[in-house]
């Protein structure tokens, strides 16, 4: 078991680094967001640092800023983070084949800092490999240069934005910022059906007490792709088969 | 906002919560040395449930004021998501459509006052 100040000399362990490095602009540009986003939301310095240095999740510290803005209750913004969040539960059920073999103290630490991007360049690199030496140290080698870059950028997003007067409404650059991952994340029809529920529900249930409007929306959107889906199921059965 | 909590408490409080949900939501299958599954039907009932959290988030950000549709036209934020939308459609990503709604919001709510 390598330790973890032996780590920097390691051959995986900088490689995993390395590869990491391409992605580094996009990176520092949508940590400067974030964090001018945060302070612009008007969280200030001191929260705005303990949000970047715990939380390290770009989309999930967005999307609960107008929730902490409005007062919403605890529990609310935690559920709305934690559905943003979903993907990460899948994510680590991709992970365990080449960390589950670590004592659990290191699984969770990598787990928690191993995010979207961390995946993507990892599963590159060992294309459709299982378990191999090696993985878990080119892994967190990934995950330090998200890490550094991430919480470098996003620090000084945080300073230099508090210079900014709260009048001048840069927070709506979280809202911009979510705008376009919504777009990105417009695959198929039902992504849409889904996007056009939750939005409409969001804004005609907004009079809902303790921001409800939100998992309101989100049930509904849930509910929409569900019912769509089965449809489309059923239509399948009913039509013909022909060749595609 | 709750109470007597001050509200900065009240604030770190929810932000030390949402690192628990990060922690929590990374580790979901790694936390256990046992396999388990992430039931198929499960998994795509909430496919949808992120995009739809960010755009139940997003649209009345963008819509709304003071809890009611946007009664003007004169707003920066209409605007702002217009040109973002086209600038989208232009060139799909993140960071292009958030400078160009940017540049069109900044100007208009400094100089216009809208």
């Amino acid at each position: 078991m390598i330790r973890l100040r032996d780590l920097p000399h390691d051959a995986h362990f900088r490689r995993g680094a390395r590869d990491m490095l391409p992605f580094g602009p996009g990176l520092a540009a949508w940590g400067l967001v974030t964090g001018v986003a945060m302070t612009q939301s008007g969280l200030g310095v001191g929260l705005s640092l303990l949000m970047t240095f715990t939380v390290y999740a770009g989309s999930a510290q967005l999307a609960s800023l107008p929730l902490i803005a409005s007062g919403a209750p605890m529990w609310v913004i935690w559920a709305s983070a934690f559905c943003v969040n979903l993907r990460f539960a899948i994510f680590s059920s991709h992970w365990r084949v080449h960390l589950g073999h670590l004592p659990r103290r290191r699984r969770v630490v990598l787990g928690y800092l191993l995010a979207d991007l961390n995946l993507l360049v990892f599963q590159k690199q060992w294309q459709g490999e299982g378990h191999q030496t090696g993985q878990a140290r080119y892994a967190a080698g990934g995950a330090a240069t998200v890490w550094i870059i991430w919480q470098a950028t996003s620090v000084a997003g945080i300073l230099l934005s508090s210079m900014v007067p709260l009048e001048w409404g840069l927070g709506f650059a979280g809202t911009l910022s979510m705008l376009g991952m919504a777009y990105s994340m417009l695959s198929e029809r039902t992504a849409w059906v889904a996007a056009i529920v939750s939005g409409a529900a969001a804004v005609a249930a907004f009079s809902l007490p303790l921001k409800l409007n939100i998992l309101v929306a989100i049930a509904a959107a849930v509910a929409a792709t569900l019912v769509m889906n089965q449809a489309g199921k059923a239509l399948q059965a009913m039509r013909p088969k022909t060749p595609r | 906002m709750s109470g007597a909590m001050p509200q900065w408490a009240w604030a770190a409080l929810t932000i030390l919560g949402l690192a628990a949900v990060t922690a929590i939501s990374r580790n979901v299958f790694l936390w256990s040395r046992r396999e388990l599954r992430f039931p198929e039907p499960l998994q795509r009932a909430l496919q949808m449930a992120p995009l739809a959290a960010i755009v139940a988030i997003t649209a009345p950000e963008i819509f709304l004021s003071q809890g009611h549709l946007i009664e003007t036209w004169r707003d920066a934020r209409l605007f702002a998501a217009v040109t973002a939308t086209a600038a989208y459609a232009w060139r799909p990503g993140v960071l292009g459509p958030l400078v160009a709604g940017l540049a069109v919001y900044l100007p208009l709510r400094l100089a216009l006052g809208w």
